[in-house]
């Protein structure tokens, strides 16, 4: 990595490593307030009648804690190991467009910042505070986000933050599919890159496909709130189903794009940890691409309550049963990969073996939703929300903690302490399953989701109580590994090039990498360039020190100028004052242009 | 633009940036498509007027649908030129492209202003939202259009534009086209099929 | 006009085919409102008019944008999305009942 220090360099940085890890410390520090969000939530709904928060206060909660977790946890950690890992997985010495990387990253701080301001906003709206944070659920249906029933700025924040975090997405999604498609090494055909790299791809597909639908959605709310436009309003002649489509075109893709990398990471840990390379590399790359393709076909399965009609459901329905297919190979893929193997119970492998089973019970609880009679019970209940977090934090959370402790020495250049993270991960674990597995009957006995409080009639309140037991037990792991990450920054154990005996390129390099990555670009003849196949010794890694000067392109401030653009023609909506989005867009304008005829060699 | 990848090696032989602008031109697609289906599914479901028989003028959209389909050939046409080296037509034909493109946006403040005065706007009905935010999202892409263009035409005013970027001018192309060939859909989707 | 393979140097078409692909492009467009205008094709005005700016659609991306000649990766960069926006197009259509007749009959929303 660079070794220029100061704040400058790090506004300046078009060095993906670095950007990786801006990426992954503000996704984190955003993980912890969704979390908190969590807390606060299952401590109103710890016990019947709670009174923790006001009813308006929980809406607050629930939708910041959604949008938070999916487009300022989930998304951008996912996105912190694209930036680190993908260029050396492929052997290259960045991505292809560095400047727009570093715009991306500070597009996404700013539209996270913009979402959670919303928090301490209200006094500026004539409000008190905690009171103008977006309310609607976090897929903010219509018409209860038109002005009408939403009259505050609560979705105005929401659905322009949404908006430019939007951008960000789509500006990393070409960004990487240029790089994993034009920047391998020599000799690192598409069926030899390791499979978190073939994860991401599709996941990017996805991305430059499913976010300009949202984007739509999001302008129509937009006008409609803003000038008066009809968009959802049914009085107009319109239907507020259209939102629920055009959201769900996006939605549903959307969770394959969280879920696809924790999948390529857990392709990479279990192997490497079972001393065995992935059992059917081939079909687990179909698989994935097929879940992205087929992912486009299911969207109105979180429509089944709608009342589409009966050829719709059962198109949908069958359509999500298919998509299980994929799926369930996959998962047969990575059980075999263990078996027989040598393994080794490191904490990567502990939180690689916790997501195939957790994602095993959030896949059935989903197929249990493709049956639109089975799902009108479950629909808008708590089951659904055990189904999705099963997924979700069993799958994506325990996927990516996978790839915390896998690659955290490479990133770090430190080891995280082993006994700790046993200790992170059991707690987690068994925190995770006491919160979300009493779901499914909290929900299949009639509790419905978005609820603040329960009435002690039903009879709720034990499960309740055991869920929020969980969450708190949640938290405790996550100080676990925290206290883990600051006893092992100065102290932990240093890493050498490659802990693990790891089979792919970033291996071979030391930890961290050099600021150009490679001394050497290498030639790369397997789809395991560092294991000894019956067909091909290791590869030689690259010499420590390279052989000629590597030109590594300097920093810009242009992205990040660029990136300011954005903030400032939001707030000229959530003010109402035209001349600011004039401003902004002056501001975009400026910094794209210096940014054109910037002298840049990459 | 300055220095790019173009002598370093790549994957597949193809240029970084081309690459990415046809994941892009992609990506747009999935955008225009969304603004053109919400337009087909509202369609005939406003329940006040002014309705689309009523104020869509089919010749003067003609005349701006010749004048995007020009721009086109002009566009290609400064591409051919600044390829072989030809600067002075390179300037001329991407001025003229830039020019049409002024006079499609012209042409869309006009009709805008319009139909403002025969009583359609926004908030009137799902025609007016509809058609205004699908063509306003055209208007917009062909307004950065042109600044892109002036841009390109500037830069080679200033000789900092030859055969050797040329490059960019093919991807300033593909943008200029594909926001034509939206227009072709719409021209056909909103004011031919009513 | 052929691709090298691993170059960028190719025969750069002459403007005499561009020319020639405008022309098309000014008559299709002429054949369209045409159609418009003349009752008698109004039972087909529909399928004739997809048609003909498929037409142009097709002249225009291939030709000015080069795709026919270009490196076939292009075409699926664009067709992959192309062809998923086509289908959603469909899907919301029919999902969407009374679009279907495209004369305005209020359909199940």
């Amino acid at each position: 990595m660079s070794d220029a220090k100061g704040l400058t360099s790090w506004l300046t940085t078009t060095d993906h490593k670095r950007i990786g890890l801006l990426y992954f410390w503000t996704a984190f520090g955003f993980f912890l307030i969704g979390g908190l969000e969590a807390l606060v939530i299952r401590a109103q709904l710890a016990q019947p009648n709670g009174h923790v928060v006001s009813a308006e206060t929980f809406n607050q909660l629930f939708t910041m804690h959604g949008t938070t977790m999916i487009f300022l946890a989930l998304m951008p950690l996912s996105s912190a190991f694209f930036n680190y890992i993908i260029p050396l997985q492929i052997g290259a010495r960045d991505v292809a467009f560095p400047r727009l990387n570093a715009f991306s990253y500070w597009v996404f701080l700013f539209g996270g910042l913009l979402l959670n301001a919303s928090w301490f906003a209200g006094p500026l709206f004539h409000a008190g505070m905690l009171n103008v944070a977006p309310d609607g659920g976090w897929f903010g249906y219509a018409n209860l986000t038109e002005r009408q029933f939403s009259p505050g700025p609560n979705i105005d924040f929401w659905q322009l933050g949404l908006q430019i975090l939007g951008v960000s997405s789509l500006a990393a999604g070409f960004n990487f599919i240029v790089t994993i498609l034009n920047l391998r090494a020599p000799g690192m055909t598409m069926m030899r890159l390791p499979v978190f790299t073939w994860m991401t791809l599709v996941t990017q597909f996805i991305i430059i496909t499913a976010f300009p639908v949202i984007t739509v959605a999001l302008v129509f709310l937009m006008f409609d709130r803003l000038f008066g436009a009809h968009f959802y309003l049914a009085s107009a002649g319109a239907t507020p189903i259209l939102w629920q489509h055009l959201f769900w075109l996006f939605g549903h893709p959307e969770v394959y794009i969280l879920i696809l990398p924790a999948m390529g990471v857990v392709s990479e840990v279990l192997p490497t940890f079972a001393r065995k390379p992935l059992f059917g590399y081939t079909v687990v790359v179909y698989s994935g691409v097929l879940i992205g393709l087929m992912g486009w076909g299911v969207w109105s399965h979180h429509m089944f309550a709608v009342g589409l009609g009966p050829i719709a459901d059962s198109a949908f329905a069958a359509t999500s049963m298919l998509i299980a297919i994929p799926t369930g190979v996959k998962i047969f893929n990575w059980i075999a990969t263990l078996w027989g193997g040598d393994i080794r119970g490191t904490t990567a492998l502990h939180f690689a073996v916790g997501f195939v089973a957790m994602f095993i019970i959030g896949g059935l609880s989903g197929v249990s939703h493709a049956s639109p009679p089975a799902d009108l019970q479950q629909t808008d209940t708590y089951y659904v929300v055990a189904h999705f977090h099963y997924v979700l934090f069993g799958g994506t959370v325990l996927g990516l903690f996978a790839g915390i402790y896998y690659w955290w020495p490479k990133m770090t250049g430190r080891l995280l302490n082993e006994p700790l993270g046993k200790w992170h991960f059991w707690l987690q674990f068994i925190g995770m399953n006491l919160t979300f597995f009493p779901m499914h009957f909290i929900g299949l006995l009639g509790m419905p989701r978005r609820v603040y409080t329960y009435a002690p009639e039903l009879g709720l309140a034990d499960l309740n109580l055991v869920s929020t037991i969980g969450a708190f037990l949640i938290a405790v792991s996550i100080l676990v590994f925290l206290v883990n990450v600051w006893r092992t920054r100065r102290h932990g154990q240093p890493a050498p090039n490659d802990p693990w005996h790891g089979a792919t390129l970033e291996w071979s390099i030391s930890s961290p990498p050099p600021v150009y990555n490679f001394s050497v670009i290498p030639t790369v003849t397997s789809r395991l360039p560092r294991w000894k196949t019956e067909h091909h010794e290791p590869m030689r890694d690259p010499p420590a020190t390279p052989p000629a000067p590597i030109h590594v392109p300097g920093g810009s401030w242009w992205p990040l100028v660029a990136a300011c653009g954005l903030p400032v023609m939001a707030l000229s909506v959530l003010t109402h004052t035209l001349w600011l989005v004039f401003l902004g867009a002056a501001i975009l304008l400026f910094g794209i242009y210096r940014w054109a005829f910037e002298p840049f060699e990459v | 633009m300055t220095h790019a990848a173009t002598t370093h090696h790549t994957s597949l032989g193809l240029d970084n940036r081309k690459m990415a602008f046809w994941a892009f031109i992609g990506s747009e697609c999935l955008l225009f498509t969304s603004l053109i289906s919400t337009y087909l599914v509202y369609k005939g479901r406003s329940v006040v007027g002014p309705y689309p028989h009523e104020i869509l003028n089919i010749p003067f959209t003609s005349v701006s649908t010749f004048d995007l389909l020009m721009s086109s050939l002009m566009m290609v046409l400064a591409l051919a030129a600044v390829q072989r080296g030809d600067m002075k037509w390179g300037k001329i034909w991407l001025f003229s492209t830039a020019l049409l493109g002024l006079v499609f946006l012209g042409g869309q403040v006009l009709e805008f202003t319009e139909f403002v005065h025969k009583g359609l706007t926004l908030s009137t009905n799902l025609f007016g939202c509809t058609f205004f935010v699908l063509t306003g999202t055209h208007g917009a892409h062909v307004a950065v259009g042109v600044l892109w263009l002036l841009t390109l035409w500037v830069r080679a005013l200033q000789g900092k534009l030859g055969p050797a970027n040329a490059m960019t001018v093919e991807i300033t192309g593909l943008y200029w086209h594909f926001v034509d060939v939206v227009w072709i859909v719409i021209f056909t989707v909103v004011y031919l099929i009513q | 006009m052929h691709e090298g393979g691993s170059a960028e140097h190719r025969v750069h078409p002459t403007a005499d085919v561009y020319l020639r692909v405008g022309a098309v492009l000014v008559i299709l467009t002429v054949l369209e409102v045409g159609v418009f205008y003349v009752p008698a094709f109004h039972p087909v005005l529909v399928p004739v008019l997809l048609v003909l700016s498929a037409a142009k659609f097709a002249l225009v991306v291939m030709f000015y944008m080069h795709l026919k000649a270009d490196s076939k990766f292009f075409t699926f960069l664009f067709g992959v999305p192309l062809l998923l926006a086509v289908g959603v197009m469909v899907a919301l259509l029919f999902l969407f009942f009374g679009a279907l007749t495209l004369r305005g009959a209020p359909g199940a929303g």
